[in-house]
């Protein structure tokens, strides 16, 4: 333990700095301190009245929770940085937004193994209120959003990826850079991409736009369709939007598998001969 | 009957009821029409009409439209009338049930009698003529509200007022809220110019800060949700309630680590520890900071990052030559292995099975196949 400023001469030093200080009419950080405690108890006490009365507010309304975000955003206050925090213990928004975090995990890990990690807002946004039941309370897609972005702090690569209006929410750490992200806003038109259609609207050579589309077949963001007519179809599961009201069963991906000319086990490269 | 305009039966200052007869139905002219039989009721300045199933469906007429009536007697299987005659409607009439009628008469058929007194206090008002001179609150013959057009069926006129007035309710009470909220959030702005204040004054070394103090300033930040100034980390780690935080995650994770061989991602311990308290939840944050602080409190757990930013808790007593040397056997025995083949194998989650291969490959002991089929692992012969 280390004790500060013992001894006649340290105190009559302080003493002095003190004087000095409050001369040029500066207050002392530790002062301050003091203060900002009173102030915090005083803060308290406002923020309780105010739970009293619009507690009710922030769990029914997704358009005030999104006025109350913005303004503590403005003045530079993190509500849900933690869930000792005094707006998450007297105005329950932690809970909230941490559970619907719980949730959107839950969401993304069961449906992994078909989309790789990939969902639209969407999708999320339907399975996240149809596991809430019709009982709890309604969820917007600000809400999600928020919550998604507190869920970066561990890691884990969640983010969100804006395609064509809306967001493609990714939850594993698969490394997308920038022509990945273009060939998925590509293909959220129709849900796959050819070949063909990549290399008019983007201007790309063969070379990259295979390397491309082998990345996302290696990380299971995309599954290819040989049997299409003309020439293989790239589909995103994520884009899938008629799979939605589907329930969804745990089961081994599937990939074409050109000898039987079926779903089976085995993919090729996508420019592969055979297809 | 197009005299009549939608009404929501409410009387309007100024306005009180004469009578009111139950059974009451209306004629359009001679024709039956398809309003249903209601109750009929005689206001100071008009005549109303409400069905006596769907109290919703309220009609209304000023009296001031009536030019004269008649009684006509009933007899069998006929009931009494009142034939009341009617000036031509005005052109910025509201809307109402009909939209035009080829009688400028009416009949009020008496079903279940009381004609002869309605027809007394009919003839009253019309002779006092009380609606000239009481003005009302609400002008009912001009329309000064943008509802021309709207064509409404019966009982949708309720459902839509009372909606209406939930919806008035509602905005009343958020904007309360939100002139609350906006003075709490001038409060809570003071707080945060405070600890700037504090903090740059902590860099410049403006008065002398003990530990304490330093640790009470970083509470008062975490209550605030303020980010740090001085360290940049939101709320400031190293808090009394992260140390406690991490303790308990020292003790309660300890089983689950050992059935899941020994690590967990951190997004599955946030599930499991986030779904075991039911409430008072912790943030992302909370977790994070708590378990950074697992070594400065000797606990046996650690907090792990990967190359690939998967962060994961670890327990200590697996120690990191021990998975690769397992996973390397592992690996050996079948050959060859994905990550799925490997997770399987183990009993692991793909994701963490693959940061353990790939932590072997790293060493040098597993070289990688990476070919659209899949990432594949075999034993470095190299």
């Amino acid at each position: 333990m280390h004790r500060r400023g013992v001894g006649a001469g340290a105190i009559a030093k302080k003493k002095l700095a003190e004087a000095k200080y409050k001369e040029r009419g500066t207050v002392l950080a530790e002062d301050q301190i003091v203060q900002m405690s009173k102030q915090l108890e005083t803060f308290k006490t406002h923020l309780e009245e105010f739970a009293s009365k619009h507690k009710q507010e922030i769990r029914k309304s997704a358009q005030f929770r999104v006025q109350f975000q913005d303004m503590c955003a403005t003045i530079g206050v993190d509500p849900l940085a933690s869930g000792k925090g005094f707006w998450s213990e007297m105005l329950g928004v932690g809970d909230f937004y941490y559970e619907l975090g719980v949730q959107i995990i839950e969401v993304c890990l069961a449906l992994k193994h078909r989309n790789g990690g990939l969902i639209t807002l969407e999708e999320l946004h339907q399975r996240v209120l149809k596991g809430r039941g019709k009982f709890a309370q309604d969820v917007s897609q600000d809400d999600l959003i928020r919550a998604i972005k507190k869920l970066k702090a561990m890691g884990n690569g969640f983010g969100m990826i804006p395609v064509g209006g809306t967001y493609l929410v990714q939850s594993v750490p698969a490394e997308l850079n920038m022509d990945h992200t273009v060939v998925l806003q590509l293909a959220e038109k129709k849900g796959f991409v050819t070949v063909s259609e990549i290399k008019t609207s983007l201007k790309w050579e063969t070379e990259r736009t295979c390397h491309v589309l082998d990345d996302l077949l290696k990380e299971g963001l995309a599954w290819v369709d040989g049997q299409a007519a003309g020439e293989p179809q790239y589909w995103l599961p994520a884009l899938f939007s008629e799979l939605c009201s589907r329930d969804v069963t745990p089961r081994r991906p599937v990939r074409w598998c050109p000898e039987q000319r079926v779903w089976g086990n085995r993919a090729l490269p996508c420019n592969h001969p055979e297809l | 009957m197009d005299r009549f305009v939608w009404s929501s039966g409410l009387l309007e200052i100024n306005e009180t009821l004469v009578i009111q007869q139950r059974g009451v139905r209306l004629y359009d002219g001679e024709e039956k029409g398809k309003m249903d039989v209601g109750i009929l009721l005689l206001s100071t300045h008009r005549l109303l009409w409400r069905d006596h199933k769907n109290h919703d469906c309220c009609i209304a007429m000023p009296l001031s439209q009536i030019v004269l009536f008649e009684e006509q007697a009933g007899g069998i299987g006929k009931s009494a009338k009142i034939v009341v005659h009617l000036h031509p409607a005005p052109s910025n009439k509201e809307p109402g049930p009909y939209q035009t009628s080829k009688y400028s008469y009416i009949k009020l058929s008496f079903k279940e009698h009381g004609q002869i007194e309605f027809s007394r206090r009919l003839s009253e008002e019309m002779t006092q003529r009380r609606w000239e001179h009481m003005p009302v609150s609400q002008p009912i013959n001009t329309s000064t509200t943008s509802q021309a057009g709207r064509t409404r069926a019966v009982g949708i006129v309720g459902i839509e007022r009372k909606l209406e007035e939930k919806r008035k309710e509602m905005d009343k009470n958020i904007s309360e809220a939100f002139e609350d909220l906006s003075k709490l959030m001038e409060k809570a702005k003071e707080m945060v110019e405070l600890s700037r204040s504090i903090a740059s004054k902590i860099k410049d070394k403006q008065g002398d800060i003990t530990e304490d103090e330093t640790i009470r300033f970083k509470s008062y930040l975490l209550s605030m949700g303020i980010a740090n100034p001085v360290t940049r980390e939101t709320h400031g780690s190293g808090t009394h309630y992260h140390m406690q935080l991490a303790k308990q995650l020292g003790e309660i994770l300890l089983a689950p680590l050992e059935e899941q061989g020994g690590m967990m991602a951190l997004t599955e311990v946030y599930c499991l520890v986030n779904r075991a308290r039911g409430m008072e939840l912790l943030s992302p944050e909370d977790l994070v900071n708590a378990c950074k602080m697992f070594e400065a409190l000797k606990l046996p757990l650690r907090l792990r990052i990967f190359d690939s930013g998967v962060m994961v808790i670890q327990l200590q007593s697996h120690s990191e030559e021990e998975m690769i040397a397992s996973a390397l056997d592992n690996v050996s025995e079948k050959g060859s292995l994905t990550s799925e083949e490997f997770a399987k194998l183990l009993g692991l989650s793909v994701l963490l099975s693959k940061e353990r291969l790939l932590l072997a490959e790293k060493m040098g002991h597993l070289c990688r196949d990476d070919s659209v089929e899949g990432l594949r692992f075999y034993p470095n012969l190299f």
